[in-house]
């Protein structure tokens, strides 16, 4: 190519380049015109170019004029295409005049899991009489999920039935108790903790069971403290979560590490205590085993058992979560469904 | 467990209420009532028929016709049962009157022959489960008497849940005495009615004899107490109605008269009883002993057992006869033509029957209460019990001389309890004189030789001596016998704790709204998985699992997170958002007396589908690698205080210690296990301490994705990363005006978009406020081997407005020093 169309092929490639900006970043139709006009107008800057092709030597002219016709295809093509763009806004802009009804464009909706939510109230009331959150490990030694509980090793809880191990004297902590002992083995009290956690028994995966559920368990450990005390922050609790009509009532149990030991029962959240299938008829429904710390335990982890007294109490928020939304099968907590996630997600944003 | 609510009620004369009355007081005052049944309800217009004579039907070979005597006019009824026998008493229901279960019986031909009523089997009339023929009923009752009547129903019973410690509530007498208790009455056993026994009792350490029968006990660790008695010229035959009510009542089976007769006394007293033929036993000898390898018992149930030392067995001079404490065996049971019995009651180890009943999978009523610890001190008062009950019912003579072998139990256990350890356990003030009166109902006298009011003592019950061997366990029943409802509900002061919160909770509490806030729904997935969710080096594996799907513990959240994606998957969705924030679980090889696991609490979350909800006005498109080098951005830089980089092996090569590939050799450290699942777009979460997490895009073949499935990103990083205390120090924003400026570079391919922008920060003025990447083009136009990336520079000082020309020799200086570094070139506009 001789030098002589060198300038003409810069100025087709400067129009390119701006022109395809200028259209493609058009705001609306009136700047999209303009820029037409400016470009592939009549009197617009590649028209002009392209008459310049003519004056060119008979050589150079089939280049140019190659050059010049892809220029204008691309700039054809870019105006058509914003202005396809520009229409639909428009057209998006009148139908949502016209119609307010439409969709607005929504985040996906995120969220907390429902039984993680029942643990955060859980801890958040605890909060309220000075417990602190802990946590220990999911994989413990005989001796902290039984020997330091009070649970001989002989009792069927710690059999290969009930119990997974993974290795000689080596379980999946069966409930959070364990971490009581750790808490006391670490700290003088005054101890007052909830610890929520994952635990684990030998239960085929069923409707209403699972063989690794959520517990939550807690502990009050000073000097002075009773079972009227104990007995007043379950009922302060059961108030506060289950709200003020809710009915308490504590009964005999048996726990190893606890001594008085209790059953706490609300009155039945569906029915209301006049007795329905959920209640078994009995209008009660139990949520929590608690008692008087064992004398055996503070023993166990060296504190003085004629100084100090405690209580402790345990629940399950999947329980508790399936009760409150109603939930049929226990496995739909766990199956990760974002149909039935997104339901109990609770307040959007988490 | 179930206990009959008229039982109770001869047990303890004025008890008062309904069952469900009852119910709820026991479960205030003792153990808790799962279930309140009705036996024998809807019997009205059934009674007793005497059955007069038996004749096949004429046409059919099955059938028989039978004549009944029901207290009126004959009747003729077809009956389809196999053994009817003439003279003997069955249930019958006339046409008109209807079974339990509402249907109405009436006269209707059955192969031409017109039945004009109908007998019943226990499963018809609800008292049981057998359908295989017409219940027969204990002979002497009147034709014509109306059967629940005879058979002392309907009754209640109430199905209790016994907690472990507590067995002495697993029979009548042990739950009377503590509603008696409750209710200010008294429980005692009521008189049979038949002769009385008094043994003369022939005692031994180890072994003696009486009646013609010796007893040894070769290991007393296994039978503390072994008493027998014997009862010559019993009639075998069916009880009396009243007892099988009872039986009916607590879902027991009638079998016969003896062997009614220690079921009876078994869920009257709790003590286990067994009867052996005593025509059977060989060498009219009895010996507790280890079961010798390989000997064979068949037991009652019919079922062949091999025995081993671990098993304790009743033997004759020959060999086993009965499972020690579990079952008896078949050929010494007690037979129809049984006419003299061994009565056994003893006290077997509850450790040593555990071993029997687990040796042999076998659990029963009697291996039941032993193994939680029956009464020591009753087996006199039952054994005479159960005497005098196969007298009555069953006729015949008891011997005397009666053996009782084994130490004789010593002085009552006697325990210390102080009213100060009751005021500081449970806040209540009394004295010893109210804590005498609410233990002696319970069977827990004062000690006449105990201390004084300080510290008096109460002697236990024998039923109790099991359960309650501590002051703490006197406390206890102080408490219940209080009443838990009856403490008063008042707040106290308190410490506050001395536990500081673990900081896990308030970075969970952090990435759960972070990533709710970005669209992400919590997951909570089961922790047992299968070996291709454990961590690929150092799996932790359970040594007896459910099922191979649940051997192992998850060794990383997201190939946990993939399955739960899959679950959606199958279900149809196709933009789906999960986290979830959990432990993962390794192996440890140096445990050294440690616990052999490493647990590590991690974040993971999955997407997969649009970058945003579809809407009306626009085509969404996937999310993109970009979407999640933004999505891991945030939380590594606003979460974590992390870095993110691209890993080696990525798109891009950049440096990063992360895992190879399956395709990328050598297998480095791996702390995040995403080996298997991550794939060719891959970043890391880099900390000041080496790597916190792993980002990027999952290998197809890590998740089973349906064909209109988009790419799955993926994310996880450690929880202890998270900054959950981030209290940064303020700096001043400036007043005055920014400068903007653009620029746009040609930069030889290979040169990364980071290290451009780093240096061109680091070249600018400490006034360059800002440096943004806002466009990279390549490919048409440019020069080949080159791209476009085009910059946007802000500048603004603190103290002063900025003069152009300071602001372009700024930008000049960048420029230059771009041109120098990245051989780059600016590109004109």
């Amino acid at each position: 190519m001789s030098e002589g169309a060198r300038p003409l092929l810069e100025r087709l490639e400067s129009i390119e380049e701006e022109g395809l900006a200028a259209l493609r970043e058009a705001e609306d139709e009136e700047a999209l015109e303009a820029a037409r006009v400016r470009y592939l107008g009549r009197s617009g800057a590649l028209t002009e170019a392209l008459g310049e092709i003519g004056g060119l030597p008979a050589g150079d002219r089939p280049a140019a004029g190659r050059k010049g016709n892809e220029v204008k295809g691309l700039l054809e093509e870019a105006h058509e295409s914003r202005a396809a763009e520009l229409r639909r806004e428009a057209r998006a802009r009148e139908a949502s005049e016209r119609d307010l009804t439409l969709p607005g464009r929504r985040p996906f909706r995120g969220g907390t899991h429902p039984v993680t939510r029942v643990i955060d109230e859980i801890c958040d009331i605890f909060a309220e009489l000075g417990f602190t959150r802990v946590r220990g490990p999911e994989v413990e030694t005989e001796w902290y999920n039984f020997t330091a509980l009070n649970i001989p090793l002989d009792h069927p809880a710690a059999d290969v039935h009930d119990t997974f191990y993974v290795d000689e004297g080596v379980v999946l902590r069966t409930h959070t108790s364990p971490v009581q002992a750790r808490v006391m083995q670490a700290h003088e009290p005054p101890v007052r903790v909830v610890v929520p956690g994952l635990c684990y028994r030998r239960d085929a995966f069923d409707a209403s069971h699972a063989p690794a559920f959520e517990q939550i368990e807690g502990l009050a450990v000073d000097e002075g403290v009773d079972f009227i005390e104990f007995r007043s922050a379950i009922d302060h609790f059961v108030r506060r979560f289950f709200g003020p009509d809710v009915k308490t009532r504590l009964r005999p149990d048996f726990f190893p590490f606890t001594e008085p030991s209790a059953q706490v029962e609300v009155s039945c959240t569906i029915c209301g205590g006049s007795g329905c299938s959920t209640c078994k008829g009995t209008g009660w429904i139990e949520i929590m085993g608690a008692g008087m710390v064992d004398p055996a335990v503070f023993e166990a982890v060296g504190y003085d058992p004629e100084r100090y007294t405690g209580f402790a109490f345990g629940m399950g928020p999947a329980r508790i979560a399936i009760l409150r939304h109603r939930i049929p099968d226990i496995r739909l907590l766990y199956d990760g469904d974002v149909r039935f996630l997104r339901q109990l997600a609770g307040p959007e944003g988490g | 467990m179930r206990v009959s609510v008229r039982w109770l009620r001869d047990l303890v004369p004025g008890l008062e209420g309904g069952a469900g009355e009852l119910a709820d007081r026991l479960s205030m005052a003792a153990t808790g009532v799962e279930e309140i049944l009705e036996v024998g309800g809807g019997l009205d217009g059934i009674v007793v028929a005497r059955v007069l004579e038996v004749e096949p039907h004429p046409d059919a070979d099955r059938l028989s016709l039978c004549r009944v005597d029901a207290g009126g006019e004959p009747a003729d009824v077809v009956c389809g049962a196999p053994v009817i026998e003439a003279g003997a008493l069955y249930p019958f229901v006339a046409p008109g009157r209807s079974l339990p279960d509402g249907l109405v019986i009436e006269e209707r031909a059955i192969r031409g022959v017109t039945s004009h009523g109908m007998l019943c089997s226990e499963r018809e009339l609800g008292l049981g489960g057998d359908a295989s023929g017409i219940l027969r009923l204990p002979d002497g009752l009147e034709p014509g008497r109306d059967l629940a009547e005879a058979l002392g129903l309907p009754d209640e019973s109430l199905d209790l849940e016994i907690t472990p410690n507590r067995v002495d509530l697993a029979c009548h007498l042990g739950v009377a005495r503590e509603l008696a208790a409750e209710g200010g009455l008294e429980a005692r056993l009521p008189a049979l009615g038949g002769p009385g026994w008094e043994p003369a009792w022939a005692d031994g350490e180890t072994e003696a004899s009486a009646a013609g029968v010796t007893v040894r006990i070769e290991d007393p660790d296994r039978c503390g107490r072994y008493l027998g008695a014997v009862i010559r010229g019993v009639r075998v035959g069916p009880s009396p109605a009243w007892l099988q009510g009872r039986l009916r009542a607590v879902g027991a089976r009638p079998i016969n008269n003896v062997v009614d007769a220690t079921n009876y006394v078994l869920r009257e007293m709790n003590q286990p009883l067994h009867a052996f033929d005593l025509g059977t036993l060989r060498g009219a000898e009895i010996r507790v002993r280890a079961a010798g390898k390989g000997e064979r018992l068949v037991t009652l149930d019919g079922k062949e057992r091999k025995l081993g030392p671990e098993a304790t067995v009743i033997a004759d001079a020959e060999g086993p006869v009965a499972l020690a404490g579990v079952m008896g065996g078949e050929e010494s049971e007690v037979t129809a033509g049984t006419t003299e019995v061994f009565l056994e009651c003893a006290w077997f180890d509850p450790t040593h029957t555990r071993h029997t009943a687990r040796s042999v999978d076998l659990s029963t009523d009697a291996s039941y209460r032993f193994e939680r610890g029956v009464d020591r001190r009753a087996a006199e008062a039952a054994l005479v019990r159960c005497v005098e009950l196969v007298l009555a019912t069953a006729g015949g003579k008891a011997e005397e001389g009666a053996v009782r072998v084994g130490p004789l139990p010593g002085p009552r256990t006697e325990l210390p309890l102080r009213p100060a350890r009751v005021r500081q356990v449970l806040g209540l003030d009394l004295d010893v004189g109210q804590i005498a009166a609410l233990l002696a109902p319970l069977g827990f006298e004062r000690s006449e030789e105990g201390g004084g009011a300080e510290a008096p003592t109460f002697l236990v019950p024998g039923w109790r001596e099991g359960d309650v061997t501590r002051e703490a366990d006197l406390v206890e029943e102080v408490a219940r016998r209080h009443g838990y409802e009856a403490f008063p509900s008042e707040l106290r002061r308190v410490r506050p704790s001395a536990v500081p919160a673990d900081p896990a909770f308030a970075r969970s509490d952090l990435v759960r709204r972070a990533l709710a806030a970005r669209g992400f729904l919590e997951a909570r997935s089961s922790s047992l998985v299968s070996r291709a969710e454990a961590d690929p080096e150092r799996p932790l594996e359970l040594l007896h699992p459910l099922s191979a799907e649940e051997g192992y513990l998850r060794g990383a959240l997201v190939p946990v997170l993939l399955r739960r994606l899959e679950h959606n998957f199958s279900r149809g969705e196709r933009d789906v958002r999960l986290y979830e924030i959990g432990t993962a679980f390794r192996g440890r090889e140096d445990a050294g007396g440690e616990v052999p696991a490493e647990e590590s609490l991690r974040a993971g979350a999955v997407l997969t589908g649009r970058r945003r909800p579809e809407h009306w006005s626009e085509a969404v498109p996937d999310a993109d690698v970009w979407d999640l080098k933004g999505l891991a951005g945030s939380v590594a830089e606003g979460l974590c205080g992390a870095r993110l980089v691209p890993a080696a092996g990525g798109a891009t090569g950049g440096a990063g210690p992360a895992a190879a590939g399956p395709d990328g050799g050598a297998a480095g450290p791996d702390p995040f296990g995403s080996r298997t699942w991550l794939g060719a777009e891959r970043f890391v979460l880099e900390g000041e301490d080496g790597p916190v997490g792993i980002a990027g895009r999952v290998r197809p073949e890590a998740v089973d994705a349906p064909p209109w499935a988009g790419p799955v990103w993926a994310l996880e990083f450690s929880l202890g990363a998270v900054r959950a205390e981030d209290r940064p120090v303020y700096a001043p924003v400036s007043p005055y005006p920014a400068v903007p400026r653009d620029l746009a570079l040609l930069v030889p391919e290979g040169v990364e978009a980071a290290e451009v922008g780093a240096v061109a920060r680091e070249a600018g003025p400490e006034w360059l406020e800002d440096v943004r990447l806002f466009d990279v083009y390549e490919g048409e136009g440019l020069e080949s081997g080159y791209r476009s990336l085009a910059f946007r520079f802000r500048f603004r000082a603190p103290d002063r407005t900025l003069e152009d020309a300071e602001v372009e020799e700024a930008l000049e200086g960048i420029t230059r020093r771009l041109e120098e570094r990245f051989d780059a070139r600016v590109r004109s506009s």
